[in-house]
């Protein structure tokens, strides 16, 4: 099982851990609910160091990057960052990955930890040209800050002014706590914060940091079982649930993230073809409304027929509702539709909602 | 984690309370702090007629369900239905908020649980 550098952080504040792909990670500290309000209300604290972290670097680089993914990268500068799926040639996808243009022939893709490794084969059999590809999450700690009181929080710890930053840019070479590392306005929970990256050696010294700093805004050291309630009221994919290699990035809702006209790339063919003839699935989200929770992997049943299955489900701590993301036959994913769920072989009755379930305030 | 004197324990970390002929059955401390925030409590029909190892109700935590056992055989004939829209009552007090009632067929079933010691001997096993 492998550990982050705060893997004896975790254990020392007493956090419930769990395996996760391969990695030992914290579940929670507290509790869930405590954490997830801690986040939509103050901040929250997130040791997300088991995600991956691939160099794409050289002449071609930013060619071979345009190839590999759905959305644009020329529509990105220096210091950017963009979110793309990358997909196999039928359209499914392969991963849903952070860009960070670090240089116009330097590229940074940062991989779900369960997807790391296979990402890192898909990309190094795809490469093409003056390319060098080399796998360097070792070199990297990453903490996630969010919340309302981010920003307020690790102003104190560095000298760069973070209301400059804008939401998906990055700042490198900055100072914090003694440590220089990368850190982007970028996360996965539905409100503004931070990603921070930093040389491993330093994570202990720079969680505790913030810690200490964050004290009096009532940050909060928060697990993977809030990230995940998070990422879902504000209907964030997550690969292996919305996302999988059988599901294409057009069938998650991700439209937006998939430029049919920057050129060719690999799937473009097949999304074309989904997108053409029409979507024949659509993600969408649905308020459970008899009593009942509905869970991944949960059947959709219309007209006394399967239409589709639940990809996520869960109690909305924010909300206070059960809510679920499904796939389901396009024809039923207008919103106000009717459909039931499958849970213990009861039919629950669930109606087709808008998403996000959440609404993200990260700043422009 | 708290164990109660007096209540008879099952190896899926149920409660039950002996009164008379019924037995009250909850989830121990133990089990609540296992599963962590409860944000759901399905409950069985009054009147349904269970047997030993059957599970006729299931608590949700915000991560996973948990099937409820019931360790005799009898008629389920009182729910706890404050626990519809409280589920965080059982995190509170799980000793308190009982779940069901079951009216019980042959209380000599009730030979095969723990008592007390031998539960809290067991939960050490367990971790």
């Amino acid at each position: 099982m492998k550990r982050t550098p705060l893997y004896e952080k975790h254990i020392s504040l007493g956090a419930r851990m769990t395996d996760f792909s391969g990695w030992m990670m914290p579940l929670q500290y507290s509790g869930i609910l405590q954490e997830h309000e801690a986040v939509r209300t103050a901040a929250g604290l997130f040791d997300v160091s088991h995600m991956g972290q691939i160099l794409v670097e050289g002449e071609a680089a930013g060619e071979f990057v345009q190839r590999l993914i759905t959305n644009d990268i020329s529509k990105i500068k220096d210091f950017q960052v963009l979110y793309s799926p990358m997909c196999y040639p039928d359209g499914g996808t392969v991963d849903d990955v952070l860009i960070y243009k670090l240089d116009v022939d330097r590229y940074m893709i940062v991989a779900n930890a369960a997807n790391t490794q296979k990402d890192l084969e898909w990309i190094e059999h795809h490469r093409e040209g003056n390319v060098v590809v080399r796998n360097v999450s070792e070199d990297y700690a990453l903490l996630a800050l969010q919340g309302p009181m981010a920003q307020d929080i690790l102003q104190k710890l560095v000298d760069f002014p973070l209301e400059q930053l804008r939401f998906f840019r990055f700042a490198k070479g900055v100072n914090i706590a003694g440590a220089t590392g990368l850190i982007s306005r970028t996360g996965y929970t539905g409100e503004d914060g931070f990603e921070i990256y930093a040389p491993p050696q330093t994570a202990v010294r720079l969680w505790d940091r913030i810690m200490e700093v964050g004290a009096e805004y009532r940050l909060a050291p928060a697990g993977l079982g809030a990230r995940d309630t998070l990422r879902f009221e504000a209907a964030l994919p997550l690969y292996g649930h919305e996302l999988s290699e059988d599901v294409s990035p057009l069938e998650a809702g991700l439209d937006r993230f998939v430029r049919l006209d920057k050129g060719d790339f690999i799937g473009r063919e097949a999304l074309f073809k989904q997108s053409r003839e029409g979507i024949q699935r659509r993600l969408v989200g649905l308020e459970i409304v008899d009593r009942g929770i509905a869970r991944h992997g949960c059947q959709v049943k219309a007209d006394d027929r399967p239409i589709g299955q639940v990809t996520s489900g869960s109690f909305s701590p924010t909300l206070k509702k059960n809510l679920a993301l499904a796939l389901v036959e396009s024809r039923f994913a207008e919103e106000n539709t009717y459909v039931d769920v499958v849970v213990r072989n009861k039919l629950l009755k669930a109606k087709v909602i808008k998403t996000p379930f959440y609404v993200k305030r990260y700043k422009k | 984690m708290k164990v109660v004197e007096g209540l008879k324990y099952t190896k899926d970390h149920e409660w039950v309370k002996v009164d008379g002929s019924k037995a009250i059955i909850g989830i121990t401390d133990y089990a609540q702090d296992a599963l962590g925030d409860i944000v759901f409590v399905d409950l069985p029909q009054p009147g349904s007629v269970v047997n030993a190892g059957d599970a006729p109700a299931v608590v949700e935590s915000v991560k996973a369900a948990s099937d409820i056992y019931s360790p005799v055989s009898g008629t389920i004939i009182e729910v706890n239905t404050e626990l519809e829209n409280s589920p965080e009552l059982i995190n509170e007090d799980p000793y308190q908020n009982w779940i069901m009632i079951v009216e019980m067929k042959d209380p000599g079933e009730l030979d095969a649980l723990m008592d007390a010691a031998e539960y809290e001997e067991f939960c050490k096993e367990e971790a």
